[in-house]
This record gives C-alpha cells, sequence and structure tokens, in this order.
C-alpha cells in the first residue's frame, strides 16, 4: 500500500521540448510545492519563534513539555527495536520461503497503511477499554491499558509496524540468497550466516525502514489520540501536546512544540536522502 | 531462489514463521476479530439505524467527497511534479526531490496546525483568499486542502519510476512518426503511465478517508458540516458509545479494505498488460 | 573421491515434470567431470542436490563413499563456485577467503596464513585489501575459486563458473582451471552449457537434456560415438540428412550410408554429418561411390580461419561444411555452382526425431 520510496533511480536523458512549456511547467510545479510545502515549514518556525527566542525556550523547557518528549522517546525506543525484529524476520521469511499462508502475511504487513489511525486506537481501546474484553480484569488487577502509557505504546506499535519489513523487504528479494547459500557451503551455521552475510547485505534497507518507523512512532497523533485520554503530563506525547496547547491559544507554545516535530521530520528527510545515495553507491 | 518443498535448506524458516504469526495474531488478528465482534452486540436494526443516521451520512459524505476532491487535485499536481522532476533540470531540483516527501515525514498534527493557522481569516493565505470571498479554515475546501497536503507524495512516487523508465527512445520515435509533442504525450506517454497514475490516485485516496490529524484542527468540527468520519468514531467513543463507534468503524474498514482489493486487481490488471505487451 | 548419485529425482512443482529425473552417474575419483547440456536441462540442479543446497525427493548421493544424502550443506565439505559468484560484497577479498576458515574456528594465525597461500594459488597477493565491486569478472571469478578452495573441501562443484565472462578470459580461465587441478588433484563438478569447455577440460562427461542422462562417457565418446540424436546435434553442430532404409543401406540423393542392423526395409532414418567430415570437390562427375553426394552452393561465408558453406541437397536437405580458408580458395566455387561432397563418416540413427 506504502509505495516504497527506497528506489534505485537511473538518469534518463532530458529532453529538450520549447523552453516555454518547459519553464511554465516547472514554474507552475515550483509555486504549488511552495504554496504547499515551502511555505508551511517556514511558518512553523516563524509562528513558533513570533515572541522571541525566551517564549521558545519556556515553552519546549515546560514540564509538561519534556514529560511529553519523554514519552514519545519512550514510546519510540520501544516500538522500534520490536518493529525492528519483526521486520527482518517477516521480509526473510516472505522473501526466502513458499508456504500456505503467504499472502495472507503480506496483505496483513500492509494493514495499517489502509486502516485509518483512528479505528487502529479503536481496536485496542475495545480489547483494553473500561468496557473492553479484557477491561473487568485489568481494572481487578489496578493494570491500566487505555489512557495509560502502554496504550500509547502498543497504537504506536501497531501504526509502525509496516515500515522495516517494507523497506527490507524488496532489498532481499533483489539480492536473492546466493550469497548466503555460499556461506552455507563454507560451513557457517544459521545465526552464522545471518550476521555474517544477510543482515550486512541488507543494512541499508534496515536503516531506511528503521527512520520511517521512527519517524511515524514519534510523529503518530490519530491511534495515540483514541487512547492517550490526554492526562496532561501523563499520557500526551509531543503532538498530543502541541494539540492542547493549541486548543487553549497558547500558539508560541503549540507551534515551539511543533517545531521539535518538524526538526524531526527534517532530520528524516536528510538520512533518508544520505541512505539513498549511499545505498546506489554501493 | 525461494524452496518450495517441504524440505527447506535455507535455514530460519520456523523460527521466523512462528515469531511473525505470534506477532501478527497478537497485535493484530486479536485485536482486529475483536472489532467485528463487538458488532454483534449490536441487533441488525440497530447497526443500520447508527450507521445511516444523518450525522453519519453526513459524514461519509464530507469525508469521501473531499478525499475525492483531494485525490483528483494530487493526480494533477503529482503528475506535474513527477514529470518535472523526471525530465526537466533545474536549480534547487535535488532540494524538491527531498521535499516532495516533507508530507510522509512531517506528523500529521503538525500539518494540521499549520495549514489552519494559515488558512484561517487572518492567516497568512486566508487574509488575502477571505478578501476574494473564499473561506477555506473551518469549511469542506479546507478539509480537501489538508487531504491535498497528506496525499501529494503518492501520485509523484509511483509515477516517478514508471515516467524514469521510459526511454526516451520511445519519444524520439513517435517524433519521426510525425507526432507533435502534445500527441506524444497524449498517445504514447500517457497510456503507459496510466496504471501509475490510477495507483497512486487510489493510495491517496485511500490514506484520505482515514486521515485524522492534519484535518481535525481544519474541519472546524461542525456535526453535519464539518464533521469527518474518524473525528465522528471518537466523538462517539468519547460518550462511551463503543457500539456506535465500532459500527462506524466497521464500515470504513469495508471500505478500506475494498479499496485494497481495487489496488491489487489494478497492479494484476496493468501486469498482464504489460506482460502481453513485451510477448511473454 | 568420487561423487556418485543414484536415482535421484527433485521436483519444484507437485504436478509438473521433475527438473532432476532418477539421475544416475559416477564423478571419479580425481577428475574433472562436466555436466552438459542446454539450458533448462536440470545440471545446475543436479549440481546444487550434490552441494546440499536442494534435498532430493528421491534417490541417494554419496561422496568419497560416505551417504551423505540427508547431510546438511555445512557438514558436506564442498567447494562451490558459484555462476554469480556469489562473493560477500561488504567484505574484502581476504575477508572473503578467510570466512570458511573462521566459521570452523580456526586459529587466526593458520587463517592468515592459508590465505596466502590460497591468494597466490590465484595470483591476486596484492588484491587482498579491495572489495569485490572493485574488481573485474576474471579477477571475481578468481576470488571465488580461493574461497571455495580455502576451506580444503573434499570435492569441487562449479556451476558455470566462466559464465558471465568475455571469450578471451573464459579461454584463459579454462587454461588456469586446468592447470589449477593438475595441481590439486580435486575430485571437480563442472555445470556448463558450452560443449568445448566440456570436451577440452574435463575427463568425463555427462550431457543432459530434460531432467536426465543423456549420455555418460569420455569427451571422445559423446563426441564420436553419440548415444543417442539429442547428444549427436547437442555437441558438434551436425547437419541431419534423412532418407529411407533400401535394401540393408540408406540413400539419401547420391550418398548411401550403412545402417544399423535392426533396421527394417522402409524405415525413416537419419545421418547426422559433422561440418568438418565433409570434404568438398569442386567437380560433381566422378566416382560417386556411395560416399559422396551432390549438391549446390547455396552460399558461402568466411568465419575467420574457415569458410562456412551451406549446401543444398537434391534430396532438399541442407548440409554445412567447414572448409579452411586456403583449401576453399584453391578450390574456387561460386554461389549456385554445382559440387561433390565426400562424407568421411556420419552416424546414422532409425526413425525420426525431430530437434
Amino acid at each position: 500500500m506504502h509505495p516504497s520510496t527506497l528506489v534505485l533511480r537511473r538518469r534518463t536523458r532530458t529532453l529538450g521540448g520549447p523552453a516555454v512549456i518547459r519553464w511554465t511547467l516547472i514554474g507552475l510545479a515550483l509555486l504549488f510545492l511552495g504554496v504547499f510545502l515551502v511555505v508551511p515549514l517556514v511558518a512553523v518556525f516563524t509562528f513558533a519563534f513570533q515572541k522571541g527566542w525566551e517564549a521558545y525556550a519556556a515553552a519546549i523547557s515546560h514540564p509538561e513539555a519534556l514529560s511529553a518528549m519523554r514519552l514519545t522517546l519512550t514510546a519510540a525506543a520501544i516500538a522500534v527495536p520490536l518493529n525492528l525484529v519483526f521486520g527482518v524476520a517477516a521480509a526473510w521469511l516472505i522473501a526466502r520461503f513458499r508456504f500456505p499462508g503467504r499472502s495472507l502475511l503480506i496483505t496483513l504487513i500492509d494493514l495499517p497503511f489502509s486502516v485509518s489511525p483512528v479505528i487502529a486506537g479503536l481496536i485496542f481501546v475495545l480489547m483494553f477499554g473500561r468496557q473492553g474484553w479484557l477491561g473487568p480484569w485489568l481494572a481487578e488487577h489496578d493494570l491500566h491499558v487505555i489512557f495509560a502509557v502502554p496504550g500509547i505504546v502498543l497504537a504506536t506499535v501497531f501504526i509502525t509496524f509496516p515500515f522495516v519489513a517494507r523497506e527490507v523487504l524488496p532489498v532481499m528479494q533483489a539480492q536473492g540468497s546466493d550469497e548466503e547459500e555460499a556461506a552455507l557451503t563454507l560451513g557457517a551455521s544459521g545465526w552464522r550466516m545471518f550476521w555474517r552475510v544477510t543482515l550486512p547485505k541488507v543494512k541499508w534497507g534496515v536503516i531506511y525502514g528503521v527512520i520511517l518507523c521512527n519517524a511515524r512512532a514519534m510523529g503518530e497523533f490519530g491511534a495515540v489520540s483514541v487512547v492517550s485520554g490526554h492526562v496532561r503530563g501523563v499520557t500526551t506525547t509531543l503532538p498530543l501536546h502541541a494539540e492542547i496547547l493549541y486548543n487553549e491559544y497558547d500558539f508560541v507554545g503549540a507551534f515551539a512544540v511543533a517545531s521539535l516535530l518538524t526538526l524531526l521530520a527534517l532530520v528524516t528527510l536528510v538520512v533518508k536522502k544520505y541512505v539513498e545515495w549511499r545505498s546506489v553507491a554501493s | 531462489m525461494a524452496v518450495s518443498s517441504r524440505r527447506r535448506v535455507l535455514p530460519g524458516f520456523r523460527l521466523s514463521l512462528g515469531f511473525s504469526w505470534f506477532y501478527l495474531g497478537l497485535l493484530v488478528l486479536l485485536p482486529l476479530s475483536g472489532l467485528f465482534l463487538r458488532t454483534f452486540t449490536l441487533t441488525w436494526a440497530q447497526f443500520w439505524e447508527t450507521v445511516t443516521s444523518a450525522r453519519a451520512l453526513a459524514a461519509y459524505q464530507l469525508t469521501f467527497g473531499a478525499s475525492l476532491a483531494a485525490a483528483l487535485a494530487n493526480v494533477v499536481f503529482g503528475l506535474l511534479v513527477a514529470w518535472v522532476l523526471v525530465r526537466y533540470r533545474f536549480p534547487g531540483r535535488d532540494l524538491v526531490e527531498a521535499l516532495v516527501d516533507l508530507p510522509f515525514a512531517l506528523p500529521t498534527a503538525v500539518a494540521g496546525l499549520t495549514l489552519t493557522t494559515l488558512f484561517s481569516a487572518n492567516g497568512w493565505y486566508g487574509r488575502h483568499l477571505e478578501a476574494l470571498g473564499l473561506k477555506v479554515a473551518y469549511t469542506s475546501l479546507g478539509v480537501a486542502v489538508a487531504l491535498t497536503f497528506i496525499g501529494l507524495p503518492f501520485v509523484v512516487r509511483t509515477v516517478q519510476p514508471v515516467l524514469e523508465d521510459i526511454d526516451v527512445d520511445v519519444e524520439e520515435a513517435a517524433a519521426t512518426l510525425g507526432a507533435t509533442p502534445w500527441q506524444t504525450f497524449a498517445r504514447v506517454l500517457f497510456p503507459g503511465i496510466l496504471p501509475a497514475l490510477l495507483s497512486g490516485f487510489t493510495l491517496a485516496f485511500a490514506r484520505a478517508l482515514g486521515e485524522y490529524g492534519s484535518v481535525v484542527f481544519i474541519s472546524g468540527n461542525m456535526p453535519l458540516r464539518t464533521e469527518i468520519v474518524p473525528l465522528l468514531i471518537i466523538t462517539k467513543l468519547e460518550q462511551y458509545d463503543y457500539a456506535g463507534a465500532t459500527a462506524i468503524a466497521v464500515v470504513m474498514l469495508t471500505a478500506s479494505f475494498l479499496l485494497l482489493l481495487a489496488v491489487n486487481l489494478l497492479h494484476r490488471w496493468s501486469h498482464r498488460r504489460l506482460e502481453a505487451r513485451s510477448g511473454h | 573421491m568420487s561423487i556418485i548419485v543414484e536415482q535421484v529425482t527433485r521436483r519444484f512443482t507437485e504436478k509438473g515434470t521433475p527438473a532432476v529425473a532418477d539421475v544416475s552417474f559416477q564423478a571419479p575419483a580425481g577428475a574433472i567431470t562436466s555436466l552438459l547440456g542446454p539450458s533448462g536441462a536440470g545440471k545446475s540442479t543436479l549440481l546444487r542436490l550434490v552441494a546440499g543446497l536442494e534435498v532430493p525427493d528421491a534417490g541417494r548421493i554419496h561422496i568419497d563413499g560416505v551417504d551423505c544424502t540427508s547431510m546438511p550443506v555445512q557438514q558436506r565439505g564442498v567447494g562451490v563456485v558459484f555462476q554469480s559468484y556469489a562473493l560477500f560484497r561488504h567484505m574484502t577479498v581476504r575477508e572473503n577467503v578467510a570466512f570458511g576458515l573462521e566459521v570452523r574456528g580456526t586459529p587466526r594465525a593458520e587463517t592468515a596464513a592459508r590465505v596466502d597461500e590460497m591468494l597466490r594459488l590465484v595470483q591476486l597477493e596484492d588484491l587482498g585489501s579491495r572489495f569485490p565491486g572493485q574488481l573485474s569478472g576474471g579477477q571475481r571469478q578468481r576470488v571465488a575459486f580461493a574461497r571455495a578452495l580455502a576451506i580444503r573441501p573434499r570435492v569441487l562443484l562449479l556451476d558455470e563458473p566462466f559464465g558471465a565472462l568475455d571469450t578471451r578470459v573464459r579461454e584463459e580461465l579454462r587454461e588456469w582451471l586446468h592447470d589449477l587441478h593438475t595441481r590439486t588433484g580435486l575430485t571437480t563438478l563442472l555445470v556448463t552449457h558450452d560443449q568445448q569447455e566440456a570436451l577440452e577440460i574435463s575427463q568425463h562427461v555427462v550431457v543432459m537434456s530434460e531432467g536426465r542422462v543423456a549420455q555418460a562417457g569420455s569427451p571422445e565418446d559423446v563426441y564420436s560415438r553419440p548415444a543417442s540424436p539429442f547428444v549427436a546435434s547437442f555437441i558438434g553442430g551436425a547437419s541431419v540428412l534423412r532418407g529411407q532404409v533400401r535394401s540393408g543401406r540408406v540413400a539419401m540423393g547420391s550418398l548411401s550410408v550403412d545402417v544399423p542392423a535392426a533396421a527394417r526395409e522402409g524405415e525413416s532414418v537419419q545421418a547426422f554429418v559433422r561440418p568438418h567430415d565433409i570434404k568438398l570437390v569442386k567437380s560433381p562427375v566422378g566416382a560417386v561411390n556411395g560416399h559422396a553426394a551432390t549438391g549446390r552452393v547455396e552460399r558461402f561465408k568466411p568465419v575467420g580461419g574457415y569458410v562456412k558453406v551451406l549446401l543444398r541437397l537434391p534430396t532438399g536437405d541442407e548440409v554445412t561444411v567447414e572448409v579452411p580458408r586456403s583449401e576453399f580458395d584453391a578450390l574456387g566455387v561460386a554461389e549456385g555452382d554445382a559440387v561433390r561432397a565426400d562424407v568421411r563418416s556420419a552416424t546414422v540413427f532409425l526413425g525420426d526425431y525431430a530437434i
């Protein structure tokens, strides 16, 4: 469902064509991208620094902002490694073996791309919420999942599980299993083969998947919003914190938090470009 | 080479199979089956009443209408951007190339906040549009604008590789046969990129249907007027109407699955067409 | 250290024809045995079965007298050179060669010495710190050999080892492999679709077709005494002449040849004639002693040191003849000329076999 963007591009010759048409098309495209991408990007930082550096610093060092940062980092720190392991295992399975249920597995991996994040949150509320299947049992044992940190982590893991698998799978399929087989004939055990040959081969696909997974994990809003309950300073991630501030008309605060998330997006794009460049080079 | 037999020489089959299914089962299959089971707590009449209430119908209309408009806008602008990126060299091209993915990387809430502020009555854009009598923020037009932002990369990234793969030879051949540039585009290039354009459209449309973060700020959230389906689900949840929320969610899930099916059929169709052409 | 394959079958789909069907052969110890056949004949699958990269559905495989049908690939002690070389692209040449020793837990000093020895063997002493991406095709090929040989394999398995190289490098490496084999004396199994390669460097040839063994024997056997029309046409690029058995002989135009004893009167036969087993004589008149045919020169084409002449016989059959260039010049024929073709030898098969 998600067009994989790690594509090794071949340079095509550029056609001349009439200069008028060429520059009109370039102009239109740049105008559109300027209005929709560049200006909003500039706007985030302009709004964040509207009242100067001190107001900005105060907004992002507020205890609630710091706790939102901690929660966002925690959720990503749990979701990314789990989905990394899952992604590599699933990619190996799908790329190397034919077995009954294989296409079902592929479809399931694409699921979070086609399901609304709100519905993703909803299924966990139905599972663990007060009226959910496990609700009464959880209440009895004083365990909190929904409107608590575990729910946020669960929703994040769900939303981000396809990213690593989706990026590693095409790389593994493209490379074939010759090198793995060579390692086996040379006497390597399965794990030895995996660590010494398989993993280094798909390294850039893995890194690419991890940064996309991380960006989404830190920025997820819909699913997390459903399970969070918006308990200030406890169950608010950075995006939720920005929402709360915005709804309280604290625009500088909201955009200060938003600017952190925007920086994350920009870093993601830069690393992504670098990985693309490296994987073309190697 | 993938091994088709019972006996597999490459290691790790059982381990990766077991782990993948365990993980997906726990994380996806179990909760998802809970969703469908929950709808059975409603009678058919109750279910029908919930999913066809005036408020729900208005929400479907807005969500599907705005998503369709946004996906169509993405087809036009996505094709334009992909064309310009593949065909022309101009200053700042590399920057544009990297920026196209911004809507994938930027948290949706940030997009929502920013677009709302820009398009509100006294915002950078809203100020001038208002003077022209055009209200964007807190209207269905605003919803479509936010969804256009979110869906932009889909069409660009599906069309771009296909456009790159078309040999310049083909165009040159058409030119030697006397075709004008416009005829070459319409008769030679466009049929080749149509499948990619269609699947980009479907992906953008599917994503728009479920989108929440970028829309919830700009829509204004007025029931019957600017309330999207995901928000309606959340509202019902906040009123502890779990069954109602689930019923609406099932309708949306069904729509998503149908779209997913459409994408897969589209893929198969275009593959078969390509294979038929290359004579395999 | 012989390899014995007994009635091995491997199918990839439940229905469908098997990739390898009931194949038996022996690769003698210390010799190079070629598995020769067109693509899709099942040669590579057979090699992978011997290596342990595929598991047979039926049959047994012995290496060095030990049944290793169900022995894991890691324990077979086979040195495999893959068609794609399958070098570890993220490791240097040295690391590639050392890999098999490292996973065996060989002491570091011993590994280093062995790697040096291997790199000397393949004449790549100076390129140890390069990555595979920085080497030419022929150099990669030799790294693949060094890596396979470093583990002191019991047998060496080569899957189209020269397939991806250009003609000159192929010929050099063929020489080199011959030397290498003379020095190591390793039992070697070589998959190739190139008959010249097989005939030149192996002592034993197994010709395969559609998953089965068509003929096994010495290069001389399969070349001069093909066991089936397939082998005759696949090896040596023979022309086919068709005719019927008439009183113990078969006449094809003015040419007549002996037929196998089992031939019945009136039965269809085919004779396979190799391009260099025909001698052209300008004058069509003269002794038609039964081993000559008259024909017309359809066209001719100089190919390096010899000239390829296409003859059309009165029967309608076409025959390709290779004539050394000097001989052709002396002959002085032009297109359309009538000539006599003296057939030195032909291989005759009963029945109608479509190639």
